[in-house]
């Protein structure tokens, strides 16, 4: 494979040495063999940054941690080299490994709050840095204060002394993000550092990121599962598939003719705040770690695979300027499909609302977090609730279902009041209010099996029911979520997170809810599953004429789903209105910086 | 045929907890304390049927070593020693089994209670569990005995409500973990009973924790138990009995050793054997409590096996 990425020679820096040169890294585990990253090649220079995009699973952060040298425990590298400008990291000894990492390479983890250590102060955790390389800079001070300046952290108001926990999450990235420029290292790996951010910090976070790359010619590989993200931030992108690079060429390339099936479907499956349309997630699950199929280990989801496919392993070939690995690249042309959907009309006036609020607010203790809300939900429509972390979306959604109980104010479903806890409602009243929570990690019981999963509400609700009927029932969800009867007896932790997901559906559908209340059932959630969700619900939402409120963060799914949107800023609604008027023409000032601040895939294709 | 397929299901979930403890005897640890339980239950169970004598008749000479007839020699009465012990540890055995259910039982019921409950009913648990706690538990149970008399019941009653409180805060933090999933939340939302949630959402899962905890818990009652036979508590002469036995031969042990240090060996494997073999559970049941997303990646690395 040509160690140089065909995408890196259109820009600039042609003529300068590589500073990150991978090649052919396999890692494996190390008990059975099987490889979970396997042929990944690059070549980074300085200035440089290359996304190292994929799904949950793809390998992508077991090759971040190897660009510094690092394996998990049970895997080791089984061959290739990592070459940091011409130095194999891969056959460094422990004590020269540690003075390169830190001061040649450096790492900006996922979650800064799990990666600073609560006990020290920022200011020691800055100097720590600096000094396990003595080195690396004359006076220690300046160069701290030089690097929080850098990272937009105020250097003024003691935050030297203070402790991470003091912190917002933006401010610890940005600090994350000044340990590791403090020795001005020569390449830094970022290991998905904005996921947890809301958007508006994201961005900041990232115009940081890009601006100190720039400024010190810096090389960076950026891992991310998020591709809008990436579309904006980076030079090249390499996409992982399985633990290979299955395409890998420059930004525009990737994504305006993105030549790769995977490529396109993860494309396709990114959600627009500019345009209603289809989401067509991918059918299937990608193979687990250290298990890729024979052949090309994207045929059995891809739609243009044949016969070959499956026999064959793709080779990576240079096509339109890329790199891909692809037996019919030549054959399937370029280009992406987008589908899109006239939103539904919401039926005004006529409709009683279903569920009304007037003046909600509620409280964790003294602690107010919803202030005077009032809301009204159209049956048969889907209404999403936007906000920030904090903005008190969640706990809406649990005085609706009645999982916070400490709310004063007044709520009606259907005209009459509802009643605040759980313990307080009329079973037949909990029947038609059902909750999907957003970590379906944690909302199905790893003891027990699908089937007693979903039966156990219509057990609770129709307890005379026979257990034929019920029976039909379950399996009557089950299929309308698309799952198969096989999974009647499989537990949850036999599950993909997309089909935990689905299950919870099912469980929610099963009992003929007339509102469902979506709390950010795709945050958990790959792109392509989250597609795939979505439109889930879409139909199904509009097959039932079901009643829906969806809570998100993520402005560009309401595009998708919702027809009205309500915004939510520090408990207080803010704005509300059509999807169509409130994204076009957002009227409050928090509504315009959060439309602003969402990431948009740049896909130039998409719009012709 | 729906109740066969649930009939099925329910059968999977104990196999899921049988395949955990088939993974504990695949550990060299847990073979090892696997081995020396069953050598002693064996012993323990079959003994009253293989005993040569009878172990409460005059055989012969008191404190005569051993010899062809008499293998282990004979105790201060001249009672077949060898008989003695094949007859003096099934009742051992099971009041340590008895003891230990009873007190596992109460102390995950309180401790569950506690954890799910909340508000007055945790602290009232709590206190009782932290009182109890307070109190030296051999001294309440010598004193129980001493006023009603050494009734076997009595023992196994005070043994099991001295294991309670320990087994109730263990259980108790256990299920605060639990209690607070969404999967719990998710019964709660549909107005299901308390009862009905601890029971059938929260009790499940704290499957592992039970295991360790009756283990552990089993290897305290049978020491107990034999400490409190040792002081006369416990069956009444002549019966043969393991922690007895020490007390009355010990007087000869210059001239038969064997009377004393057999029914001692005996109870030290024994608890040696639960001890090793709940110390394998703890650490297999460890290596099953993660995260899922490392869970998927750990089960490529280790196999089926482990779950």
């Amino acid at each position: 494979m040509s160690t140089t990425g065909p995408g890196a020679d259109k820009s600039g820096t042609a003529g300068t040495p590589a500073r990150l040169e991978t090649r052919h890294l396999r890692i494996v585990i190390a008990s059975s063999g099987a490889d979970i990253v396997d042929e990944v090649s690059f070549t980074v220079r300085p200035g440089e940054v290359l996304g190292l995009v994929g799904e949950s699973g793809s390998g992508k952060t077991t090759v971040a941690l190897a660009l510094l040298g690092h394996t998990r425990r049970g895997l080791s590298v089984a061959g290739g080299e990592i070459n940091l400008d011409g130095r194999n990291l891969l056959s460094l000894k422990p004590a020269e490994l540690r003075s390169v990492r830190g001061g040649q390479v450096a790492y900006v983890p996922q979650d800064p709050s799990a990666a600073l250590n609560p006990t020290l102060s920022i200011g020691l955790q800055l100097r720590e840095t600096l000094a396990y390389h003595p080195g690396a800079v004359d006076d220690v001070d300046a160069r701290v204060i030089d690097v929080l300046r850098d990272a937009q952290l105020d250097t003024e108001g003691g935050l030297l002394k203070r402790y991470p926990h003091q912190l917002s999450g933006g401010q610890q990235q940005r600090v994350a993000l000044a340990i590791a420029f403090s020795c001005r290292p020569g390449l830094i790996v970022f290991d998905e550092p904005t996921t947890g951010l809301d958007v508006s910090t994201q961005r900041g976070v990232l115009e940081t990121v890009r601006s100190l790359c720039r400024r010190y010619n810096t090389a960076a590989v950026y891992v991310s599962h998020d591709l809008a993200v990436v579309s904006g931030l980076v030079t090249q992108v390499a996409v992982m598939y399985a633990g290979r690079i299955i395409e890998l060429g420059s930004t525009e390339q990737i994504f305006r003719f993105p030549a790769h099936p995977y490529t396109r479907g993860l494309i396709q499956a990114v959600p627009s705040p500019d345009r209603t349309e289809f989401l067509s997630g991918m059918k299937g699950q990608p193979p687990g770690p250290g298990s890729r199929p024979k052949g090309c280990s994207f045929a059995p989801r891809c739609p243009h695979a044949d016969k070959r496919c499956s026999d064959e392993d793709p080779p990576p070939v240079v096509a339109r300027g890329r790199l891909v690995r692809c037996l019919r690249v030549n054959e399937i042309g370029d280009g992406l499909v987008v589908g899109r959907h006239a939103p539904m009309p919401v039926s005004r006036g006529a409709a009683r609302s279903i569920l009304e609020l007037k003046g909600v607010s509620a409280s964790y203790g003294r602690n107010r977090v919803l202030f005077d809300v009032n809301l009204a939900i159209q049956p048969g429509s889907c209404t999403a609730i936007v906000g920030e972390s904090g903005s008190g979306k969640t706990t809406l959604a649990q005085c609706i279902v009645g999982l916070h109980p400490s709310w004063s104010g007044q709520m009606s479903f259907e005209g009459s009041d509802l009643p605040s806890g759980t313990k307080r409602r009329p079973p037949e009243l909990l029947r038609r209010v059902q909750y999907i929570f957003q970590n379906p990690y944690t909302s199905l019981n790893p003891r027990k099996t699908i089937s007693q999963i979903v039966s156990q509400p219509l057990e609770h609700f129709s307890p005379h029911l026979s257990a034929r009927e019920r029976d039909a029932r379950v399996a009557g969800a089950l299929e309308e979520v698309s799952l198969g009867l096989a999974f009647l007896r499989r537990f949850p932790d036999q599950l993909s997170g997309g089909e935990r997901q689905r299950v919870a559906i099912a469980r929610a559908l099963a009992v003929e809810p007339d509102l469902l209340v979506c709390d950010e059932v795709t945050s958990a959630l790959d792109v392509s599953v989250q597609a795939v969700i979505v439109e889930l619900l879409r139909r199904l939402q509009s097959e039932r004429r079901l009643a829906m409120i969806f809570i998100t963060h993520n402005l560009a799914l309401v595009r998708t789903i919702a027809q009205s949107v309500v915004v939510l800023c520090e408990g207080r609604l803010v704005e509300t209105g059509s999807v169509e008027q409130v994204l076009e023409h957002p009227a409050d000032e928090y509504t315009k910086r959060l439309v602003r601040d969402v990431p948009k895939l740049e896909r130039g294709a998409a719009a012709t | 045929m729906a109740r066969r397929a649930r009939l099925r299901l329910s059968s999977r979930r104990h196999l899921r907890s049988i395949s955990t403890l088939g993974a504990v005897i695949r550990t060299p640890r847990g073979a090892i304390g696997f081995g020396l339980t069953s050598l002693i239950v064996l012993v323990a169970g079959l003994g009253p049927f293989v005993a040569p004598y009878s172990p409460t008749a005059f055989e012969t000479v008191p404190f005569s070593g051993p010899s062809s007839q008499h293998v282990l020699g004979g105790d201060i009465l001249g009672r077949d020693v060898l008989s003695r012990v094949l007859n003096g540890g099934w009742v051992l055995l099971i009041m340590a089994v008895c003891a230990t259910a009873f007190g596992v039982i109460i102390g995950a019921t309180a401790g569950i209670s506690a954890a799910y409950l909340r508000g007055k009913w945790e602290t009232i648990i709590m206190l009782t569990v932290d009182v109890s706690l307070a109190f030296p538990s051999l001294v309440l149970a010598l004193m129980l005995v001493s006023v009603v008399g050494p009734k076997l019941w009595l023992i196994v009653i005070a043994v099991g409500f001295s294991h309670a409180p320990a087994v109730a805060r263990v259980i108790r933090s256990a299920s605060l973990d639990v209690s607070e999933r969404d999967y719990i939340k998710a019964v709660e939302l549909q107005g299901v009973r308390p009862a009905k949630v601890m029971r059938s959402e929260i009790l499940p899962n704290l499957i592992s924790p039970l295991m360790v905890e009756t283990g552990l818990r089993l290897t305290y009652s049978i020491v107990f138990i034999a400490g409190l036979a040792f002081l006369g508590l416990g069956q009444q002469p002549p019966a043969a009995n393991w922690g007895y036995m020490i007390q009355e031969n010990r007087v000869g042990l210059s001239s038969n050793p064997y009377a004393v240090l057999v029914p001692a060996a005996l109870i030290a494997v024994l608890t040696i054997g639960t001890n090793t073999f709940t110390d394998a559970i703890a650490r297999v049941v460890i290596g099953v409590d993660r995260r899922p997303e490392e869970a998927a990646l750990i089960d490529h690395l280790t196999g089926p096996e482990s779950r």
